[in-house]
Order: structure tokens, then C-alpha cells, then sequence
């Protein structure tokens, strides 16, 4: 029997609303990598924040090396060497890496003044321990967030964490990176560290963990060890029945060129040249898939093609129509549909209900709007249909957006875009943040969309995404489309590659 | 079940923490008459007997109401899209004193047709001021607090260059006398262009109510308007496109909804408002524009607008309890022989606000841990 490192014992955390967490028991072996995942709202976070001494349990124990404890603040769960590494990062950008990790513990000089010296050696001795170098010199803002997410792991093993907590931390990684993260993992567990890591990704789990820990609705649904488990198994146990992963393709079946960009070019925020010379059609019944680390472009290419953003020069027509820089009302009433991958900013209205949300858009527009008044009948049947079509829960079309889990808000928004039967879907990041479920229907409903002829642009970070669904892929870097793929003749790898800057001399047959 | 209902009973909390915040702030006035000397259970039945304890009172308290009813939509419609517009004092100015000019302009015009010009011009005059600082925030970024508070200073310094220009010709009595005009002010509004006090209206109810008490049809129009307002701001296109600019201006603008031009349509609306107070001031009490730098009724919005937790209902309310204030501190002060100063109920409104503010906070924070979960 191994040596248990962490015992939960029939940990219960009831909110006003829900039972977070009910009787759960967690148990984790010394030295192992252990995968703790769910859907969202499964209680994982929950669990988690217990155990990092931001909640208290309503009723339960946790026992460390076998010893009772009680965790009443984050600084008792590190003087217990317990570390959590955020999923957003918590770090000074102006600062240094150095800087960063000795931020609250910093080695002092005769009691005054900061000994960078030794912070610098300490620093390089832990990621020398871990297989990499790091400049602990380089300003966090100069980094990438790769290289972040090492600085805040040498952060909480500098406090000297025994135990540690990972919150879902491949979200914001590309393949290679993910990669280099479970290397990481892996020596840390060489070291004898422990390893809770949060996920919603299968494959993740199937790479790097030892066990895997199931939560759904609260509870532990089970507990297995990895190799004696399969995805299919895991997604399950997940969301309580069986999840499909194989997508079904129809065949394709090409129509008219819906959406032509020419020579496309635009500013950032900071008035640099974010889209750089872009070229490309979609045809009707095509999803065109642009795969890239996020924030070389797509966010820009999207704004200009949905008129949020002006184009410095280039044109984009949808069918014969050019459209280059019309207003984003118009350019909606020509049936463009857009699913932002800022969902809470762009997307939804918080403080709006379901069938307010539901009309963004349309809103001035017949049956909704009567004259000068808004027709409630209407909005209020429009908000039901959807809301039973979509299967939104819960279904009351009075909520406000914000009460809404991160799963059904998106299914507002698509619900909401895919009404009034657009001609280009746009879908930028469409599945970020959600859960398995979530992520099958939005899924299908694009799926279902193409099979309807309509051109769709897809635009996302995670590759397995981008593979699955798109007719042909677009590989984005800095700005540029660097190839153009076909999705059944290349891989996570080569694409990995490709939107990282690095050339790969097999030149594939272009699909245009 | 059971815990649904608790999260309830936190909305609820949530919707009634300005009077808690008048329950605490009127404790904290206690404390400071004992402190003065006095007896704080004297000086509130005082003060709420004669503010509220009968006909005249409640007259007097509605007319103090009515021109903060103004200030306060002011304010509160203009931050249901995002925007903190504290220029009331001066849209107040500008739209009062263009009423006057048309009261005592078109001096022979029939009632029903003056009447409504006096009241559009002073909307016309708030929306115009308004106007200036929508559009330069719109097209160009500027922040309205700025904007609206240096408008608020040309708007004093415009309007005195106006009544100097209009000012009314001295009357027999002054010219005999040889005295000038202390206070610079114009010629009095027609008769055609005066709001009627309610005492006609009561009287024609057969109500009786002192003929001598000012409140006027302008509460009626204060009132009006607090309809209007509520009903542009969430039975209307347009208020939809409002609040969702003061939402999230991003999603507004993904919903397709132009930000720059709500910016201004709810700047020029929340002016428009502003600019009627002179149906009360000038239209229904003093028929003629005096000079005064800042009268506070356009700051005192702001107030209100906070208390009333920028709902047009809240608005009016508020509006109502600041009345109550005014007037009963008045009273007080003169059954006190002035022992309890008029300022001690300017203590009390400000401690109210930092009260509404204070457990305002408090209560958002309440929520949000109940709230913390998944």
C-alpha cells in the first residue's frame, strides 16, 4: 500500500444554491500524479479551494501524512506545503521572474535589504531540478505564457510545497508546451512531489496522471487508475452517459464561395499591424478552420469581417457583395452570425435576462420591435422557443445571463446566432471554458450547419478542435496564413509547428 | 427549498439597503443632537409631524421634491448607460433660463399654447447643454465628469451675462426709492406662461388644502416624467440599446448597436430632464429668473439618483425623503429657535449617502460569498 499524502474525508460544502460538494472522499498517494477531473460546476474547484484554505467545509476532515488538520487560510495550506498554481496566473508583470517568486518570501541582506543574489542561485537551482533553464532576470510582460506558467510552479515550489495543485493548467498552453509542462510533471514527481492535477481534457489525463479522481454533480463518481481506464470510460463516468467522440462527418459537399477576404490588412489596439495580407474563401457546406496561439490575429481577422474593427486596406465580399467595413448592425441584416470568443464581454449580456439576451441583435427589428415599443409577447416566445430548442437550463427565460453556468450562456449565444438561418457562421473559440457536454452540442450545432450549406469559419486554440471539425485548415502566425492544410493529411504536430513559426519542409497538397 | 429562499431574502436585502441606510443614518443624527444638547425623540417628531403629519406640510415637502425628482431622473438615466452625468446644476441653468426668455418673450400668446413652449424650451435648453458633453464623449472619448462639470461653470457665467442683457427695468417703487436691483433678475414670466399651484386642483376636488402652499403642477410633471423615463428605459427600443451601452459597451456594439449615438441620445434625454426643474422654480414658484451661482439642486441629484438606486421609482422616493428633510430641518429650526441648526440636516442627507454607499458594499459583498461557488 503506498504512503497516502492527502486524505478528504466526506467533505460537504453546501452553497445557498447548490451542494458543492457532497460527502466527498479524495485520496491521494505520495508521490503520484492525480488527475482530478469533471464538468464544469462538479465541485472540483470547490473541493480544491477547500483544501487551499479559501472555504471552509461544512462538515468533513482532511488529514495530511495522516495527521487531522485544519485549514483555516491559504497560509496555513502553505506552511503545510500545499501550492496552487492558478489558472490565471497571479504575477507582476513589470517585475522580474526572480522577482516574482520571491514576492512575500524574499531572502534578506542583514535584515534590510532584499538579497537578489541568492534569490537569483535559488531560482536557477530549482529549474535546473526541474530540466530547464529560465533567465530569472527576464520581465514576466516579456515572456511567454509557457514560460508564466513555469515561473508560478518555481513559485510554489519555492515555498516549498510537497503538494501541488494544478488548475487546469494546459488551457493556455499550445502542444509543444503541454508537452514540456508534463515533462515538467514528471520530474517533479521524480522528486517525490505530489501532483493534483485539474483537467477537463481525456487525452491529458490518459498521458500524465497515475490515477484519476471522477467528480460529477458534487460527488465522487470514481476512482481508477489511469492505465486500467480508457477515455471513453472517464467521459462516461463524467457526464453520466455515453459521449460520442468520433464527430460524424456527412461528406462535403461544396456549394457557392460565400465568404472571399482579399488581401486583408488591420491595427491592433496599439495601432500595429495585426493582420498582415490575408487571403481566403469559404464555400457554402465549408468549415474553414484557423488554427493558432492565440493573439496572432484571429481576434483582429474576426472584428474586421464582423465590422468591429476597421480594415486598413483589402476587401472582403460575402457572396458578391463587399462588405469591407460596413457598420456591425448592417453587416449582421447580410446574415453574417457570430460567435465571439469573448464570450463575457462580446457575447452576452450579463446583467440581461435569457430573452433579452436572446434579441441582442435583432432587437430593433420586427416582431420584437413594434414602433417604438418592444413587443414582449414576442421576445417572451421567441425566448421559450429557444430555450426548449436549445435545451438552455434553467429554463426560465427571467434569469439574468450571469446566473447562467459558462456552458449555457454559450448556448444563448448560439441559439441566439444560429436563429434567423446566417449564411456565414463565424464560431471563434466556441468551446472554450466549457464542458464535455457543452462542447458536443456546440459541436453538432456547427456541424449541423455545414450539412445545411452554410460556410463557416472556425477559429480556435485547441488543435484537436480544429482537426475534428474543419474541411481545411489555416494555419495563422504573426498576423500571415503560413499554410494551408488539409486536416486528414496532417497532425497536432506539424500544425503545432506551423503556429509556432517553425517551417516544415513536407509541404502538403493545398486544398483551395 | 429552504436555502432557494435564503438566497431570495439576500435579494431582497440587496433591494432595500438605502433604508436600512435611512434607519442608520438617522441614528448617527441622534447621536449628534443628543451631543448638541437636545432630545433627539423631540427633534424627530418635530420634524416628521409637521413635514408629514398633515396637508401643508406634505405640500411643502412635494415641492422640495419636485425639482430633485428632476435632478435625480437626471442623473439615474444617464448612468443606465454608463454615464455619471454630474452636469445637472448646469443643464438646470440653461434650460430654466430659456423658459423664462420664451415666458417673458412671447408675452401674448393664449396659455395652452405658451404653457407647453416654456415647458419644451427648458427641456430644449437641459438637452442642448447635455448634448455638448454626449457628443465629445462619443466622438471623441472625453469623459463626461469633466466635461459636465466645466459646462456647469460656462453655464453659470452664460446665464449671468443673460440676465444682465434681459435684465427686468426697475419697478416705480425702486425708482422712487433709488435702489437697484440686488439680486440680478429678469422680467416676470407672462401669466399665461405660470403653472397653476394644486391648491386649484384641490380646490376644484372640493379638498381642502391651504391656498398659500406653492407645490404646484409641476410635481405632476416631475412624476410624469419618472413614468417617461422608466418607460423609455425598459419598454422601449431605445432603452434596450441604452442599457445594454451601459452594460457592456463591447457586447452592445457586437449586438450591433451604435455606442456613440445611445451615448448621446441618453445624455441629451438625461439633459432634457435636468432642464425642466424651471417648470417648478421659474413656471410654478418664482416667475422670473434670479441669478444665483449653483443652487445644489443639480448636485443634490446625484444624491438622490444614489439613493434611489437609479430607478425612476427609487428616484422619486428619494426625492420625497430629502423633501421631508429640507422642510422638517426647517421647521425644527424655527421650534428650536434655531438651537438645531438647518445644517444638521445636511449632516443627516450626507450620512445617508455614505450610509447607502457604505451598505450598499456590504451587501454586494454578502451576496457574492453566498454566490462564490462552483
Amino acid at each position: 500500500m503506498p504512503e497516502i499524502a492527502l486524505e478528504m474525508k466526506n467533505i460537504t460544502k453546501r452553497f445557498p444554491l447548490v451542494v458543492a460538494n457532497d460527502k466527498v472522499s479524495f485520496t491521494v498517494y505520495k508521490g503520484e500524479i492525480h488527475a482530478l477531473v469533471g464538468e464544469n460546476g462538479a465541485g472540483k474547484s470547490t473541493l480544491m479551494s477547500i483544501l487551499y484554505g479559501l472555504y471552509q467545509a461544512d462538515s468533513g476532515q482532511i488529514f495530511i501524512n495522516g495527521k487531522k488538520i485544519n485549514i483555516a487560510n491559504p497560509n496555513v495550506a502553505i506552511n503545510l506545503k500545499i501550492g496552487m498554481v492558478h489558472q490565471h496566473f497571479m504575477l507582476v508583470p513589470p517585475l522580474t521572474v526572480a522577482e516574482n517568486i520571491i514576492l512575500g518570501m524574499e531572502p534578506k541582506k542583514n535584515n534590510i535589504f532584499i538579497d537578489m543574489e541568492k534569490a537569483i542561485k535559488r531560482v536557477e537551482e530549482l529549474s535546473e531540478s526541474m530540466g530547464f533553464k529560465i533567465d530569472p532576470k527576464a520581465k514576466i510582460e516579456n515572456i511567454s505564457v509557457g514560460i508564466q506558467q513555469r515561473v508560478e510552479i518555481i513559485k510554489v515550489l519555492y515555498r516549498g510545497a510537497e503538494i501541488l495543485v494544478m488548475d487546469e493548467p494546459t488551457a493556455v498552453l499550445t502542444p509543444q508546451e503541454v508537452e514540456e509542462l508534463f515533462g515538467i510533471l514528471r520530474s517533479l514527481k521524480k522528486q517525490g512531489k505530489t501532483i493534483i492535477f485539474i483537467t477537463h481534457k481525456l487525452n491529458e489525463v490518459k498521458d500524465v496522471s497515475d490515477r484519476v479522481t471522477v467528480m460529477r454533480r458534487g460527488k465522487v463518481v470514481g476512482v481508477k487508475n489511469t492505465k486500467d481506464t480508457n477515455q471513453e470510460e472517464i467521459a462516461s463516468m463524467m457526464v453520466g452517459r455515453k459521449v460520442i467522440f468520433e464527430i460524424e462527418k456527412k461528406p462535403l459537399n461544396l456549394g457557392k464561395t460565400a465568404l472571399k477576404v482579399e488581401k486583408l490588412e488591420a491595427l491592433n489596439n496599439k495601432g500595429l499591424p495585426a493582420v498582415k495580407n490575408i487571403s481566403f474563401e469559404i464555400k457554402e457546406g465549408e468549415i474553414l478552420g484557423f488554427a493558432g496561439v492565440e493573439g496572432n490575429g484571429q481576434t483582429e481577422l474576426v472584428e474586421v469581417i464582423t465590422g468591429l474593427r476597421p480594415a486598413s486596406s483589402g476587401k472582403i465580399f460575402l457572396y458578391d457583395k463587399d462588405i469591407t467595413n460596413y457598420s456591425p448592425r448592417s453587416i449582421r441584416e447580410d446574415k453574417i452570425a457570430h460567435i465571439p470568443e469573448d464570450r463575457r464581454q462580446r457575447g452576452i449580456i450579463s446583467n440581461y435576462t435569457v430573452a433579452e439576451n436572446l434579441i441582442l441583435g435583432s432587437h430593433y427589428r420586427s416582431p420584437f420591435n413594434k414602433g417604438l415599443t418592444l413587443n414582449f409577447t414576442a421576445i417572451n416566445n421567441h425566448a421559450n422557443n429557444l430555450i426548449k430548442d436549445f435545451d438552455i437550463r434553467p429554463s426560465d427565460k427571467d434569469n439574468l445571463l450571469k446566473s447562467l453556468s459558462g456552458g449555457n450562456q454559450q448556448k444563448v449565444i448560439v441559439a441566439r446566432e444560429l436563429y434567423g438561418e446566417p449564411k456565414l457562421l463565424i464560431a471563434a473559440q466556441p468551446t472554450r471554458g466549457l464542458d464535455v457536454g457543452s462542447i458536443e452540442f456546440v459541436h453538432q450545432q456547427i456541424l449541423n450547419e455545414r450539412d445545411k450549406g452554410k460556410a463557416i469559419l472556425l477559429i480556435s486554440a485547441d488543435l484537436e478542435e480544429i482537426l475534428s471539425l474543419s474541411d481545411r485548415i489555416a494555419v495563422i502566425y504573426e498576423g500571415k496564413i503560413v499554410d494551408v492544410l488539409d486536416p486528414k493529411k496532417t497532425d497536432e504536430k506539424e500544425i503545432g509547428l506551423l503556429m509556432t513559426g517553425s517551417t516544415t519542409n513536407k509541404k502538403l497538397s493545398k486544398v483551395k | 427549498m429552504k436555502s432557494i429562499k435564503k438566497f431570495d431574502y439576500y435579494i431582497l436585502l440587496e433591494k432595500i439597503t438605502p433604508l436600512i441606510a435611512v434607519i442608520f443614518a438617522l441614528l448617527v443624527g441622534a447621536i449628534v443632537i443628543m451631543l448638541i444638547g437636545e432630545n433627539p425623540v423631540f427633534v424627530y417628531k418635530t420634524l416628521f409631524s409637521n413635514a408629514i403629519g398633515n396637508r401643508d406640510g406634505w405640500g411643502n415637502v412635494l415641492f422640495r421634491a419636485t425639482p430633485l425628482i428632476f435632478t435625480g431622473l437626471t442623473v439615474a438615466f444617464a448612468f443606465r448607460c454608463g454615464l455619471f452625468n454630474i452636469g445637472g446644476e448646469g443643464q438646470m441653468y440653461i434650460g430654466t433660463f430659456l423658459a423664462t426668455w420664451v415666458g417673458f418673450t412671447f408675452t401674448n400668446l393664449p396659455a395652452f399654447i405658451l404653457i407647453p413652449l416654456c415647458i419644451l424650451a427648458a427641456a430644449a435648453g437641459g438637452a442642448l447643454w447635455a448634448a455638448v458633453p454626449g457628443i465629445l464623449k462619443a466622438k471623441t472619448g472625453v469623459h463626461e465628469v469633466i466635461v459636465t462639470i466645466m459646462m456647469n461653470w460656462i453655464a453659470a457665467s452664460l446665464t449671468f451675462f443673460l440676465v444682465l442683457k434681459f435684465k427686468a427695468p426697475p419697478t416705480a417703487a425702486m425708482v422712487a426709492a433709488g435702489v437697484k436691483q440686488m439680486i440680478p433678475h429678469t422680467s416676470e414670466i407672462a401669466e399665461a406662461a405660470r403653472l397653476p399651484r394644486l391648491y386649484t386642483i384641490f380646490k376644484f376636488l372640493n379638498i381642502n388644502f391651504p391656498s398659500y402652499n406653492q407645490v404646484n403642477v409641476s410635481f405632476l410633471i416631475a412624476v410624469g416624467v419618472a413614468i417617461l423615463a422608466y418607460y423609455i428605459l425598459w419598454k422601449t427600443n431605445l432603452g434596450y440599446e441604452i442599457r445594454a451601452v451601459g452594460y457592456s459597451p463591447l457586447a452592445a456594439e457586437y449586438g450591433g448597436i451604435s455606442v456613440a449615438k445611445n451615448i448621446i441620445l441618453a445624455m441629451v434625454i438625461s439633459g432634457a430632464f435636468a432642464g425642466l426643474v424651471g417648470t417648478n422654480e421659474v413656471m410654478g414658484f418664482k416667475y422670473r429668473w434670479r441669478q444665483e451661482l449653483f443652487t445644489g439642486l443639480g448636485f443634490n441629484g446625484i444624491a438622490v439618483a444614489l439613493l434611489g438606486k437609479n430607478h425612476p421609482l427609487g428616484v422619486v422616493l428619494a426625492a420625497i425623503l430629502f423633501g421631508i428633510l429640507n422642510y422638517g430641518g426647517a421647521i425644527v429650526n424655527i421650534f428650536t429657535e434655531g438651537r438645531i441648526p438647518r445644517e444638521l440636516i445636511m449632516v443627516l442627507q450626507a450620512v445617508i449617502v455614505i450610509f447607502v454607499v457604505i451598505s450598499d458594499e456590504v451587501v454586494k459583498r454578502l451576496i457574492r460569498q453566498r454566490r462564490k461557488t462552483l
